[in-house]
This record gives structure tokens, sequence and C-alpha cells, in this order.
């Protein structure tokens, strides 16, 4: 514990954002662990960019962190065993998209043994940094499964002062981050400063929304710690509006910069780090343990006791709902992610991945929206972040015209899904806008 | 196989909000004005404002069932522009004028225009002059409140005649539901609080209007507070459908009624300005709404993805 300190306010606010119902149920419960469930699924590709190569065969005996599957290209990440046991199979699995994955099946021997070849990295630079974050196979944690270690390569032209560490967790129910930030705060420390010094960093902006208060008095020990001697690691505190959280507004929030279309977050010389993903960094460099589990948050109105749990990657996510005491019979959705931005699962056969942070549940009798006619009020274009008009993107839909799709700017949407929220009349705006999205895309091509 | 799941598009919840509980709000902030033009005007005017509401719910409710269209009744809109017909008409009116007035509002202006959304006047308001236009007579003909037997002229005709206190609280002749500024502003602040509608267009509207009359010599007060303005610039010139959705958007279409409406009262030979006044900026929204007012987040000129 250092000085005492002021939380900072942000420098800028975005247009429009919607008020949710918080709903964290599950803040002030702690962390389980999950057992190692009979066998696991690792799919080859939980990262955007290229599936990573197998090179494990049917027979092969792993351990917890052992390699099973190598990263690549540069847009790629490396995939390891969760569990213990003996490979049965490389698999084509039909997961959460609509294209199959390929998938290693791993039947687990319930010891969880670590590999014994993990031990603790040295990091001598900057370079060491993004080499660790790919050693670990450590991809945007936050939901988007970005690979960590492109971001945290600086390159030549940009010229990269800040460092975002992003701990809104702005989705309803989601309490992984914030159970992060309270049961690992030393951790979270030791992180901030080792990348503020690797990466020669000038400052360190720790966000969090205010409907947090005890996350933000641990977050507090961060930013005022002793090791922080050039006064460069602050705290801000962020309005709990969403999509406070989503990367283009969080640097907004933070340092008024604003990131152009295509562009990435280094070009306006930031780096947003999701807080559970620095923790995880550290852990990996300490330890020699890469990304083989994550915490999420299990709730929605079909878990009778809704909780984090930490479950290595590849779990069924039917083996999730048996530890949490779902009855399966009741389920009509599970959404893999918040509310807002989550991915319906098809089946209970989808598998926990490494950019999951949580499960939410739903039972069936639910309340059916069905869409009405348009009144123009207004209220998507006051909710959108980006500042787009849906509502006349969904008429220019309906009348199949493609040409207007660029001139409404529907590349600029980030699918935060604030427009079909607010809708009176219910319409499904943000399907649409995804619809003109890859339209687009396929014009240009 | 019981592990067939629901999947849709995210986002997976919904604000409470619709489209009927705006609509129903909307009724909820007329109703003082719409009670307290009863009370004056006395039985007469409840059955105006009966027959208003009632033959536009039923012209609706025949044209789905006709047309074989999804019944849209529910959703209340027909309701809220007989009551904001009944409003616009003279206490005095007969009652067959009244139900044409309601079936051209909703089978004429909005039903033909493909319903609710796409109609591109306000209903309400265009039967009005529907009305005024094929019955002048009947339509300017208002009688003094509680002693309904004395035809008077309203306050446009002879400003002098009131005094401030009288326009406010609306104790005058006049349409059923114009007369009081005083209940026809607290419900258009209960739309506020219930972020129904922004003040932009109001506020502009009647701001336009009182500087034109200090301008041409008139009391801006006892302009603003007699005639159709506040019913106008409150609950007619807000109307979704017809207004710009952009705030700027909203602000000339605010400037614009204001002009129009001091422009046709003072030079034209009409007794009301509002009415056309708030027409004519419904036809050139459109207009309004294709000015680009705002770049997406992060934009540069010409730079696409």
């Amino acid at each position: 514990m250092g000085r005492k300190e002021k939380a900072l306010t942000p420098v800028k606010r975005i247009h429009g954002g919607i008020q949710l119902e918080h709903l964290k149920n599950t803040a002030e419960v702690e962390t389980e662990i999950m057992p190692s469930p009979g066998t696991v699924f690792i799919p080859l590709s939980q990262h955007i960019g290229a599936p990573a190569n197998p090179i494990v065969k049917k027979g092969d005996k792993v351990f917890v962190g052992t390699l099973i599957g190598e990263e690549n290209g540069f847009i790629s990440a490396p995939v390891h065993s969760s569990v213990s046991g003996t490979v049965k199979g490389i698999t084509d699995k039909a997961l959460n998209s609509t294209a199959t994955v390929k998938c290693v099946e791993i039947e687990s021997d319930g010891e969880m043994t670590p590999d014994p070849q993990l031990k603790p990295l040295k990091i001598k630079s900057a370079k060491g940094i993004s080499e660790a974050a790919k050693k670990c196979g450590l991809v945007g944690l936050g939901g988007a499964g970005f690979p960590t270690h492109v971001k945290l390569l600086p390159s030549k032209d940009s010229n990269i002062d800040t460092l975002i560490i992003n701990a809104a967790e702005c989705e309803p129910y989601i309490t992984s981050d914030y159970r992060e930030c309270i049961e690992n705060v030393d951790g979270i420390i030791a992180a901030t400063y080792l990348l503020k010094k690797k990466l020669n960093l000038e400052k360190v902006i720790i966000c969090v929304e205010n409907n947090k208060p005890k996350a933000i008095k641990n977050l507090m020990e961060v930013a005022a710690n002793e090791k922080d001697t050039e006064d460069t690691v602050k705290l801000m505190r962020l309005p709990s509006t969403y999509p406070q959280g989503a990367e283009k507004v969080i640097i907004y929030s933070a340092t008024g910069r604003k990131v152009p279309l295509g562009k990435l977050p280094s070009d306006v010389g930031c780096i947003v780090m999701n807080v559970t993903s620095l923790a995880k960094l550290y852990d990996f460099i300490t330890t020699g343990m890469p990304l083989v589990n994550k915490r999420i948050t299990v709730d929605g109105t079909a878990v009778p006791s809704p909780k984090n749990i930490i479950v290595p990657i590849g779990t069924p996510v039917k083996a999730v709902l048996e530890f949490m005491n779902v009855n399966i019979d009741d389920v009509d959705r599970v959404i893999m992610g918040g509310p807002m931005m989550g991915q319906p699962v098809a089946s209970l056969d989808a598998v926990i991945e490494k950019r999951t942070n949580a499960l939410l549940v739903m039972k069936k009798g639910a309340r059916v929206n069905t869409a009405t006619a348009c009144i123009r009020c207004g209220r998507c274009k006051g909710a959108c972040p980006m500042n787009l008009a849906p509502a006349t993107v969904e008429t220019a839909y309906r009348k199949g015209d493609i040409s207007a799709y660029q001139k409404l700017n529907v590349n600029y949407c980030i699918e935060c899904g604030s427009c079909s929220y607010i809708c009176p009349a219910k319409r499904p705006l943000t399907e649409v806008m995804r619809i003109a999205k890859s339209a687009l895309r396929r014009q240009k091509k | 196989m019981s592990n067939l799941l629901k999947a849709a598009s995210s986002p997976h919840i919904r604000h409470m909000d619709t489209t009927t509980g705006i609509m129903f709000d909307v009724v909820l902030a007329l109703a003082p004005a719409a009670v307290y033009g009863c009370i004056i005007f006395g039985l007469k005017a409840v059955f105006v404002l009966l027959v208003t509401t009632v033959t536009a719910i039923l012209a609706e409710y025949l044209w789905n069932l006709i047309l074989k269209k999804p019944q849209t009744i529910s959703d209340m809109s027909a309701l809220v522009t007989g009551i904001l017909l009944g409003m616009n008409l003279s206490p005095d009116i007969p009652v067959w004028i009244a139900a044409i007035g309601s079936i051209a509002a909703i089978i004429v202006i909005k039903q033909m225009f493909g319903g609710l959304g796409y109609n591109f006047v306000n209903p309400a308001l265009a039967a009005r002059i529907i009305l005024l236009v094929s019955f002048p007579s009947f339509m300017t003909k208002f009688s003094e409140p509680i002693s309904d037997a004395i035809t008077s002229a309203t306050p446009l005709a002879d400003l002098k005649a009131f005094n401030v206190k009288t326009l406010f609280f609306g104790m005058h002749s006049g349409c059923i539901g114009e007369t009081s500024a005083f209940l026809l502003i607290i419900g258009g602040l209960y739309l506020l609080v219930r972020k129904v509608i922004k003040p932009i267009i109001p506020l502009s509207f009647i701001a336009t209007v009182a500087l034109l009359a200090i301008i041409g010599g008139q009391d801006p007060l006892k302009y603003i507070l007699s005639g159709g303005l506040m019913l106008g610039a409150i609950f007619m010139a807000t109307d979704y459908v017809t207004s710009p959705t952009d705030d700027l958007g909203k602000l000339i279409f605010g400037i614009g009624c204001g002009i129009i409406t001091f422009v046709i009262r003072r030079f034209g030979s009409l007794p009301e300005g509002v009415s056309y006044a708030i027409l004519i900026m419904n036809i050139i929204t459109p207009l309004i709404n294709r000015i680009p007012f705002s770049r997406p987040f992060g934009y540069k000129e010409g730079k696409g993805l």
C-alpha cells in the first residue's frame, strides 16, 4: 500500500450508450474450481486468425499445459491441453458457430497432473513480453479473442505510450473480471508494473465502472502502489453506461483519442488489455502454466445457485450445467457471453473456449418479443455509440437497397446491440446491421 | 432430442418500453387537457371525443379485417389519433363531421400509406385540415365555455379581449383540447419526464413564434397562449413519424413551424396557422432527414474501409 490517490474521471464521453440493469448476482460469491470433466474437446481455433496446427495424435499422453496445437502464422495462437490424459483423436465438431471446427479430443485421467516441463520465463525485452503472450496462447479474454501477442508487439511506426487495463465489464450478469480483481489483486499489481517496465510505457490507466466499489478499492492499490515511483499508473472510474468496455469506447473515455475505422488501438498509441488477460500473462511468466482454464460466470434463470467457476478449456457446456445442478430439461437457451453481445449455443455439446467469460442459461417460458412497425422515434440513433442510424439501415435492407450501406457507414458498427435493445418496436436492428456489414464486405471483394 | 436449444441473434435482452407503452403515455399526457375541455364545454365535448376515438379505432379495425392484415389496434396509435383529432375540433361540431374526420385520418392519411410509421403527415392534423377545407362554417364556430348558447370569437380573432391568466388556464372559447395552456404544458412535462419526447421541437417552435410576435409588435405571451399553438407544438409537431430524428433536424423543424405559424397568423386570411405550419414541415421532414448532421465515431472524410 502506498499513498492516497484520487480516481480519474473520463477525459471524454461518447455519444449514446444505454443504461442496463447490472444483474451482477454473482459478484460476491467466491469462485469455485470445477473438477476435471471426463472428456474435453479443445478447439484449434479459439481466436481471430488462422487455426492452430495439431501436433498430437491418437494415443498420445498429455498433461495439463502440454502444447497440442502450434500457431499457424502471425495472427494465430497456440493451444494447450487443459487436462492430463490420453488424446482420443482429432475430430471436426460443429460448435458455437455455423462452421465446423477441428477439436482435439482428450480423455481425462482425472489427475490434472501439470506438464513437468513447464517452467517460469525470463523476460528480457519488450519483445519478450509479446513472445510470452504467444507461448501462453493468450487471446483477448474479454470476449473478442484477438491474439494478445499481436497487440503487444511494438511495430516501428506505432508509438505506444499508454496501456489501458480494461476492467469495465459493462455487460449485465458477468462478474468474472470482477472476481479476478477481488481474488487476484497481487497478480494484477505485479503484472501491471512488469508490463509498464518492459514495454517502457508512459502511462497506465486502469478503467473500471463505478458500479464496482470493491473492485475500485482493490485496483486503487494497484495505482497507489509504492512501485509506481513516477506516478504514472492511474485508476479511472467510468460511468456504468453500456458499451463502456468496448475497445474504441474505452480508449476514447480514457485518453480522448479516436480509433479511426479499420485501425487498431496501437495506431493511436494505446494497448488495451482485459484485466484477466493481464493477470494470466503474469501467471504464465511466473509459473510457466499456459492458458488452460477460464473463470466463467454461470448465471441465468435456469441456474439454481449462480456463481463463477474455473473450468478447463474444452469442457462441454453440458458438463458445466451438470456441475451447476441445472435441470437440463428446463433449459431453453444458452448464451456464451453476456446478454448484449453473447453468442447463442446451438447444442449443449458446445465447449468452453478461451474467450468465454460467461454462460447464461435461460429457462423455458421467457417473453417473446414480436416486431412491430418502426415509428421513427430515433432511439436507436440516440443509443448508437458509433453515431449511426440503424433504423435507416433497416429501411434500406427491407428495400434491398444494398448501395445505401456504404453511405450509411454500416462498417463502423461494433455490433454492441444497443439499437435492438432500446427499440420500442422490437425490431432486429443489430441483426440487420450485421447482415449489412457482411453484404458490404462481400461487395468490396 | 432434448438438447435442441433456441438460438437468436444478440442482444438477448430488450428494454421494457414498447410502442403501445409510448402511445399510452401520450394518452395519459393528453388526458388533463381533454378532461378539462369536457368539463368546460360539457356533454357535447364528451360526445365529440367519444365519436372521434371510437370511429378511429373502428376504422383501423375494419381496414385490417377487410384487407386481411394483422390487427394493429392494440398498439393504441389509433386511439391517440382519435383523441388528438377530437381535441382539435370545436365542441359544437356535428358528430357526423367528427366521424368523417376520424375516417379520413385513419384510412386516407395513415392506412393507405402503409399504416403506423409510414404516414408522411400527422393523421389527426391532416384530418383537421380536410374538415376545415370541407366544412369551414362548422369548423370555425365556437361557443363560450359553461354558458354554451353564445357563440363568440376565439382569442385569436380578438386578442385584446382576453387577459393572459384566462388564456393560460383556458376558461375561454376554442377547440375542445386547446384552451388550457397550463394543462397542455403539464402533459408535455410528463412526456419529457418519461423521455417520450425531447424538448427541442416544442421549445424552438414556441420561442420562434414569441420572438416574431415581439418583432411584429404583438404581445408575445398572449400570442403563444392562444389558438392551437400549445397543443400543436407539444403533441402534434413532436409526432415521431412525421418529424426529423436528428436533434439539429428537430431544431430546423421547430423554427420552421414557428415562422410559418406567424406568417399565416399575421398576414394570412386563415384564422389559424399552427395546423398548416406543422403540415408543411411534415412534408419537408424527409428532406431534412437527408441532411447528414452527424458523422460516425472516428470518421475521416474519404477514408472508408
